[in-house]
This record gives structure tokens, C-alpha cells and sequence, in this order.
């Protein structure tokens, strides 16, 4: 038998589940995840993930956006086809407001969404949370604990006890790779 | 009301001797000022009382866009809309001194015999006309702030029940169709007529998003006074304030979609009849007040309300919100202010103000928070058998909040 990927609990009540992942970061665990058919915010606090860069990435993209969109009319009206329209200035600000705006707006969102999925990886094909055949329940009514072997302090006997001994708990199943 | 059997926070008791005593001291002082300079009092009132109104107005909006949309922020602050909008039959006894002293304040009442334009106008904009529409507005907004105050004790006695509320649903959607058309003429009487030269179509409802953001605000602060108590200690959440703090952000944002639509479509029509508005706005001292607004109502609030954490901590929100109530006055001041000083176009207004422009909103503000909190006191200050605000969501986890 190859090196586990990690021990998952499977639990039938979102309480047990949130309630596991507090007791296993208060253990000191760190390297897990927790697994619900549908967001809980409780959740994503017990298991005190990093916070995202998507946000920060979303901002670049959108001032980028804002330089992009600006630039261009301020390229295009003043230096390189300066006209006169109706006896307006050449550099119309307020004018160029509007498509300066939409350019941000799509730079943002463009930015937000490559930039998600930069960073989760995704579309991942292969997990291996999926070796574990009850894990197909994680998408309907079932909710899932997994520490991961690559955390300081997994160990196969005394992590399993631990998983075990956690209230709700209703089955601890080996991840394989 | 004294004898309530509904947990009432202390600091709502704190907050309603205060205000009383501040709004009673302002006034009374803009009172004695009102003794050496009439006119002046009446256009520092008339400022104020369009700027406060815009509380109870914006709230009977957002009471009615709650009820239809659904959402736990609007459960949770639907009896502050609801207890701002039950101050109107109040606001209209406030609205006297404007009413008896229109004359004094719009120039459309004393027109210069050779001013064609005002002549064509006098059909709608004659004091008889005006007065009449004014009372007409405000039994409206009393009526529907009255029918839905008291719907609401009927949930708070029965439950929600079907029939309830679709009665709740068809209110709130014939009146905001009625609402926004009323404002739109509400604000062209008391603001735009000051100019009576002068028009903007986008004017109502600039004035209408202005006063959704002010009792967004105003309604944030106070309910950070009050987030530590009963009854609100079990319902608040993280998630609800976040909400809060996103509507606070997209309304500003709304604000300033709506003010640079003016803006836009008259800079570049650049036409005799419209430009003027500008030109005493954008030149000299006003033109510094407003490239404040721009920066300080707009871009630095935007910029700070653009962090997650600012808009889901309420005890960051709440400076935010203040500071753009604060915001709300000084651009009603960049707003009504160069015509109130009666300056109509002209290139170079002189920038006026008076100690009574500071002193009245303070007093009529501290009156009108009053009024609003002690209409807040009279009923449970969360709804009653409200399916929103029930503490163990069935299909949630305990939130931390």
C-alpha cells in the first residue's frame, strides 16, 4: 500500500462537521479540508483559510482597466487624431468617463475570474478525495473532514483515533493518492 | 409607549434625551436669529428641512423595496424604515415655516414683470399650486407610511399569513411607482423651483438615490449604537452587516451613476438654457466645494468601501456611514446653495454661507433623529414572527457572527 493521501471523517449534520474542524485546528492540525453540499460560512471560519489574493487581483485588473480605457481616448483624441467636435477640448474628460468606467468593470471581472481559477487550479479532473466511494454523498447530504498526510502532525493510528473520537462522526475512511 | 413590554436598548433612552435637548437649542437659536434676519432663517430652513426630509423619504422607499425584494437586512432595519417613515405627519408641522414663508424664498413668487419664462411657468409654479401639492404629498407619504406601520403590528400580533402579505407586496409596488413620481415633483417644487429658469428630468430622482443613501446611513449609525443590546444582540450577524455595508456602497455608487448622467448630457449639450446651473457651480469657491464632493462623498469612500472587511465590521461601517450623512449635507448644500444665495447662472457666485446653514440642520437633524426614535420606541424593534430573522436558520451551522 502506497502513502496515503490523507484520513477523511464523514459526518450527517453540519453542527459535527464545523464543530470537528475547530477541535482538529485546536489540536493543532493544519493542512485539511472540510467538505459540504453547500456553502457554511462557520466552515470557512473553523477551518481559518488564508485570505484570497483573487481580491487584490480583481483590483489590478480593474485599475488596469481604468489606465487601458482612459489611455486609449486620451491617446486616440488628443496626440494621435485630435478633432474638433462641436468646439469641445480635445481632452473631453467627463466624456471619457463612461468607457474609461466599462473598461474597469471588464478588466475586474476578466481578472477575478482567471485569477480564480489561477489559484484554485481548476478545472481539476483528478482529486483524490474521490477514491473514497461515500464521497460521492459530499455533493447531496453528506459532510467530510480530510487531513491531509502532509500535515506536521499526521499520523496514520493517532490520527484515525483522533477522527474517531469526534461527536457525529460517522465513518473515518483512508484517502489513497 | 412608556409602559413597553418590548426590550427597549438604553442607549435608545440615552440617545432620545440628547437629541431632544441639541434639536431644541439649535432651532431655538436660528429662532432669535430668525428675529434680525427673516429671509435668511427661512433659506437656512428650507435647506435643512429638504435635506432631512429626505430620511423619512428614502426610508418609506426602502420599507417598500424590502417588502418586495425580501432580504434579512430588510427585516432587520424594517422597523427603523418603518419609524422614520411614521415622522411625516411630523416633518409636515416641521414644513410650516417653509409653507407660510415660500414667498420670502422663491424668486418664481415675486417673478420680475418682464420674465417671459416664469410667466409661462405660473400655472404649475403659483404659491396656491405649490402649497396644495405639498400637503398632497405629504397625506401620500402618511398614508402609505400608516398602512404599512400598522400591517406591520398585524404581523407582529398573527404571523405572516398569505394574505398579509401579498396586501404587503401589491402596496409596495403600486407605491414605489408612486413614490418615485411624487418625489420627482416633491424636489422640483422645493429645490429646483429656486432656479426657476432652469431643468433637469434626472433631478427627482438624484434626489431620490441622495436620499436612499442618507437613510442607509442614518440607519447604520444608529443601529451601531444599538448592535451591542437587546433585542438586536441575537440577530445581528457577520453576514447581514455585510449586506448593509454593500447597500451603503452600491447606493453611493448609484449617486454618482445619476449625478454624472446630468452632468454628461448638460456639459456636452453646453446649451444657454441649461449650462448656467454649472457655471455657478463648478467656478470659483462652489467649484472647490464640489470637487470636494466629488472626491470626498465619492472616489475616498468608495475606494475604503471597496474592502470586505470595512463593509462586515459594523464598528468600521458606522464612521463610513456618518461621514457619508455628513457628506449628503454638504452636497445638498453644493446643490441648493448658489440659488438660495440667489445667484442664477451667473459665472463668478460669490460663495455664501450663513451660521444659520450650519446651525439649522443640526438642530432640525438632532429634532427629526428624535422624533424617529421615539416612534422606534413604540413597537418591538425587530419584527415579530419574521422567518428571516429566526436565530437557528434550519439548514445553517451556528454563524459566529
Amino acid at each position: 500500500m502506497s502513502a496515503l493521501y490523507g484520513l477523511m471523517a464523514e459526518f450527517h449534520d453540519p453542527k459535527a462537521v464545523v464543530e470537528a474542524t475547530e477541535a482538529a485546528r485546536m489540536a493543532g492540525y493544519r493542512q485539511m479540508d472540510a467538505y459540504s453540499p453547500y456553502p457554511i460560512e462557520a466552515l470557512s471560519e473553523a477551518l481559518a483559510l488564508p485570505k484570497s489574493h483573487v481580491a487584490t487581483i480583481c483590483l489590478g485588473g480593474g485599475i488596469a482597466g481604468l489606465v487601458a480605457g482612459y489611455g486609449l481616448q486620451y491617446w486616440s483624441s488628443v496626440i494621435e487624431y485630435p478633432m474638433n467636435i462641436g468646439g469641445r477640448p480635445f481632452h473631453s474628460w467627463v466624456a471619457f468617463i463612461p468607457p474609461a468606467y466599462e473598461t474597469t468593470i471588464l478588466f475586474a471581472a476578466f481578472s477575478a475570474v482567471l485569477g480564480m481559477l489561477a489559484l484554485n487550479g481548476l478545472p481539476q479532473p483528478y482529486h483524490p478525495v474521490f477514491n473514497v466511494p461515500a464521497f460521492a454523498g459530499a455533493s447531496r447530504d453528506k459532510f467530510f473532514l480530510c487531513i491531509e498526510a502532509g500535515d506536521p502532525l499526521f499520523d496514520a493510528e493517532k490520527t484515525r483515533a483522533f477522527l474517531a473520537s469526534q461527536p457525529g462522526v460517522a465513518d473515518v475512511a483512508e484517502v489513497q493518492p | 409607549m412608556t409602559n413597553a413590554t418590548h426590550p427597549v436598548p438604553p442607549a435608545l433612552e440615552r440617545m432620545l434625551t440628547s437629541t431632544l435637548g441639541l434639536g431644541l437649542a439649535a432651532l431655538a437659536v436660528c429662532g432669535l436669529g430668525a428675529l434680525s434676519s427673516p429671509d435668511q432663517f427661512l433659506r437656512s430652513y428650507l435647506f435643512a428641512f429638504f435635506f432631512w426630509v429626505s430620511v423619512p423619504i428614502g426610508s418609506l422607499g426602502l420599507l417598500m423595496l424590502q417588502h418586495l425584494t425580501g432580504g434579512r437586512w430588510g427585516a432587520l432595519l424594517r422597523r427603523f424604515f418603518e419609524a422614520w417613515s411614521r415622522t411625516l405627519p411630523a416633518a409636515f408641522v416641521l414644513f410650516l415655516p417653509v409653507l407660510l414663508g415660500y414667498a420670502k424664498i422663491y424668486p418664481w413668487a415675486h417673478p420680475p414683470a418682464d420674465d417671459k419664462i416664469i410667466a409661462h411657468k405660473a400655472l404649475y409654479l403659483n404659491g396656491t399650486a405649490w402649497a396644495g401639492r405639498a400637503i398632497f404629498f405629504f397625506a401620500l407619504w402618511s398614508l402609505f407610511a400608516w398602512l404599512f406601520s400598522k400591517w406591520s403590528a398585524e404581523q407582529d400580533r398573527d404571523g405572516l399569513t398569505p394574505g398579509l402579505s401579498s396586501r404587503f407586496q401589491a402596496l409596495a409596488g403600486g407605491g414605489l411607482v408612486t413614490l418615485v413620481l411624487t418625489v420627482t415633483f416633491a424636489s422640483i417644487d422645493w429645490g429646483m423651483s429656486l432656479n426657476p429658469h432652469w431643468f433637469s428630468t434626472i433631478y427627482g430622482v438624484i434626489y431620490l438615490v441622495g436620499a436612499v443613501l442618507a437613510t442607509m446611513a442614518v440607519c447604520i449609525v444608529v443601529l451601531s449604537r444599538m448592535a451591542h443590546e437587546e433585542p438586536f444582540l441575537h440577530v445581528m450577524r457577520k453576514d447581514t452587516v455585510h449586506d448593509l455595508g454593500k447597500l451603503l456602497f452600491a447606493f453611493n455608487m448609484l449617486w454618482a451613476y445619476m449625478n454624472l448622467s446630468q452632468f454628461l448630457i448638460i456639459w456636452s449639450g453646453n446649451l444657454p438654457e441649461e449650462i448656467p446651473y454649472y457655471l455657478a457651480r463648478i467656478n470659483g469657491a462652489w467649484g472647490a466645494l464640489g470637487l470636494f464632493v466629488v472626491l470626498f462623498h465619492f472616489v475616498v469612500p468608495y475606494a475604503i468601501l471597496l474592502s470586505r472587511d470595512v463593509k462586515r465590521t459594523l464598528r468600521l461601517l458606522a464612521p463610513m456611514a456618518a461621514w457619508l450623512l455628513l457628506m449628503r449635507l454638504v452636497d445638498t448644500y453644493w446643490t441648493l446653495g448658489p440659488d438660495l444665495a440667489g445667484h442664477h447662472g451667473s459665472e463668478a457666485a460669490a460663495f455664501h454661507l450663513h451660521w444659520m446653514d450650519v446651525l439649522a440642520p443640526v438642530g432640525l437633524g438632532a429634532l427629526f433623529v428624535h422624533l424617529f426614535l421615539r416612534q422606534l420606541k413604540s413597537r418591538p424593534l425587530v419584527p415579530q414572527h419574521e422567518a428571516e430573522l429566526q436565530t437557528e436558520a434550519a439548514h445553517a451551522a451556528p454563524a459566529h457572527a
